[in-house]
């Protein structure tokens, strides 16, 4: 390779971070507006309303309260830890994003193409397992480092917790790796292209050979306790253990912690698309009937431009200007995407996101409808049920793949 | 190449100076701090051999697994601060010229050996190479270390059990 060419490689590589990195942060502060939406809807009330409209500008706000807040450090810390614990969870949490593909096109970036993930690596989900199986250290030393019991305890359940739910995570996966063959997400997608009978998705969890629907099972359940979330919070369970492992920080370490937790959340979603959903790939074969579904993600563009506008109206005085602002440029935006160059490359983007919105929205349902397991029940179910129930995944696919051969 | 070396002499330089911080710290949670730290300088040495595979498992298996129950251990039995022997007489006159021994002559076997060898890349790719190594020609050696680990558990459970005490849930915590 010559030296130019590694160069602009380089460069490429770190636009496509920066941007990633920007998308990212995006993407957790609005998942914490979602989140909060959500639960108020669930729980029948409006949520964040005042800052903005809709409390869309709740983010910001937020963000400016954790800078401003006085940043509290209490006596007999160990100093090196009490402040690495935050930056690691954080840098972890968000670096795991990196492996995640979010199209099958390529884009050109002065020239260079190069495909929609900033790490394309072979053994990509290794990668991001590895990554995650560190981040139990962020919790467990903040925990012991705090010089407080109420965080001591916090990061010992936890780190139990994170050991043992890890063992289900890495074995609900082991089926797909069985029927697919790879490391690479982007080659497990792939792996998942076509459709059974002309109409049912050849996805990994209705797989023809075997369905992974054990797998996709424990991946959900032991995902949510890798995250620490609700029915799982064990680590911060409020009644018993103040905040747990973060109860000693405050500021923006505690947001460090935050955005670590809401950026795991994206990866694991991102994850369970790619394996179980499909990934980029679309829902609805392209025979000639269903042909219009290629129109589906400016349809839905244009949707949400018009829902804004006629919404927008309603807002005073602020947001009567800004959202049908925002409304025109999603409308126009929907009319770039009905496009016959870009309508192909909108595609991949589009399911993506939208399946990992559906995984997402699941999640903070699960998080707001179900109550906290004891500990000795979480360990009961994690060693008793879901480990035995991945093995059972594991050995049933690989019968079902030595009797197709 | 010089790109190469210049990673290799960085992650090689954290290595040995996490080893040697492993011993030097006080607290046994800085020393598995450091330990943890040799093992993802290691996971970034086996990267630039061109093995991702070993490399992703070294930081699942050590980094991930073994390393996070130590440092449950620690946190669990809340062990402190380490108490200094200032050097017994038995150390300093046997103990350090034996260790320095030791290290030259571990450093003359290795540049010994290596000197005639170079890196060759697996014909059919890292993981692919080692799973036809690991379950098709020494599947039975493998099998027989998952028999050993399964009677190793055995014997922790067993003796977990034989001090009251200890729940059957202390026993699993082992198996990771």
């Amino acid at each position: 390779m010559t030296d130019a060419a590694a160069q602009s490689i380089l460069l490429v590589s770190v636009i496509k971070v920066v941007v990633l990195l920007f998308l990212v942060l995006t993407a957790v502060a609005y998942l914490v507006w979602f989140e909060r939406k959500v639960a108020a809807h669930l729980q029948g009330r409006w949520g964040p309303y005042r800052v903005g409209p809709h409390g869309l500008l709740q983010p910001l706000a937020d963000g400016a309260k954790f800078l401003l807040k006085e940043d509290a450090t209490p006596a007999g810390v160990d100093r090196f830890l009490y402040f690495g614990a935050p930056l690691l969870t954080m840098t972890l949490a968000i670096s795991a994003i990196a492996m995640i593909p979010f199209g099958p096109a390529s884009i050109h970036i002065f020239g260079v193409a190069t495909p929609l993930v900033v790490a394309n690596i072979n053994v990509g989900l290794l990668a991001i397992f590895a990554i995650t199986s560190v981040g139990v250290y962020g919790v467990a030393l903040a925990g012991w480092s705090s010089n407080s019991k109420y965080s001591l305890l916090g990061g010992l359940r936890s780190s139990a917790q994170m050991i043992s739910y890890e063992l289900s995570l890495t074995l609900s996966v082991v089926g797909i790796l069985l029927l697919a063959g790879t490391f690479n997400l982007s080659d497990l997608i792939r792996s998942q292209d076509g459709f059974s009978w002309g109409f049912l998705p050849k996805w990994n969890l209705l797989n023809p050979t075997f369905p992974q629907i054990l797998g996709f099972f424990c991946y959900f359940v032991a995902a949510i306790a890798e995250t620490n979330r609700a029915p799982f919070d064990l680590a911060e369970a409020e009644s018993e253990l103040v905040a747990g492992y973060h109860t000693e920080y405050s500021s923006f370490k505690f947001a460090m912690f935050f955005l670590g937790e809401y950026a795991s959340m994206i990866t694991v979603a991102c994850l369970a698309s790619i394996l179980f959903l499909g990934g980029w790939l679309s829902p609805f074969p392209q025979t000639p009937g269903l042909d219009w579904t290629r129109y589906l993600p400016a349809g839905v563009l244009a949707a949400a431009g018009v829902a804004l506008i006629l919404d927008g109206v309603r807002h005073p005085p602020f947001g009567r200007i800004v959202l049908p602002l925002l409304g025109a440029v999603l409308f126009a935006l929907s009319f770039l995407c009905s496009r016959p160059g870009v309508i192909d490359d909108i595609q991949g983007p589009f399911w993506f996101l939208a399946k990992i919105l559906l995984v997402l929205f699941v999640y903070v349902w699960v998080r707001w409808t179900l109550p906290r397991f004891r500990y000795d029940q979480l360990m009961r179910f994690g060693w008793k049920f879901l480990f035995p129930v991945a093995l059972l995944n594991v050995v049933l696919t690989s019968l079902a793949v030595v009797m197709r051969k | 190449m010089t790109g190469q070396l210049a990673i290799f002499l960085i992650l090689a330089a954290i290595a040995v100076a996490g080893a040697v911080n492993v011993i030097l710290q006080r607290h046994p949670i800085h020393s598995a701090i450091s330990l943890i730290t040799v093992m993802i300088a290691l996971a970034g040495l086996f990267l630039l051999l061109e093995s991702e595979f070993i490399a992703a498992v070294q930081i699942i298996v050590y980094a991930g697994a073994i390393m996070v129950l130590f440092v449950f251990v620690i946190m669990l039995l809340n062990a402190g601060v380490e108490e200094r022997t200032n050097m017994s007489r038995m150390a300093r006159y046997a103990g350090v010229p034996l260790a320095i021994f030791f290290l030259i002559e571990l450093a003359y076997q290795v540049g010994a050996a290596t000197s005639s060898m170079t890196p060759q890349p697996a014909a059919e790719g890292v993981t692919r190479g080692l799973s036809m190594l690991l379950f098709q020609d020494f599947v039975f050696p493998f099998e027989l270390t998952s028999i050993l680990i399964l009677i190793a558990i055995l014997g922790a459970l067993v003796l977990a059990q034989r001090s009251e005490g200890v729940s059957a849930k202390g026993g699993q915590e082992k198996i990771t």
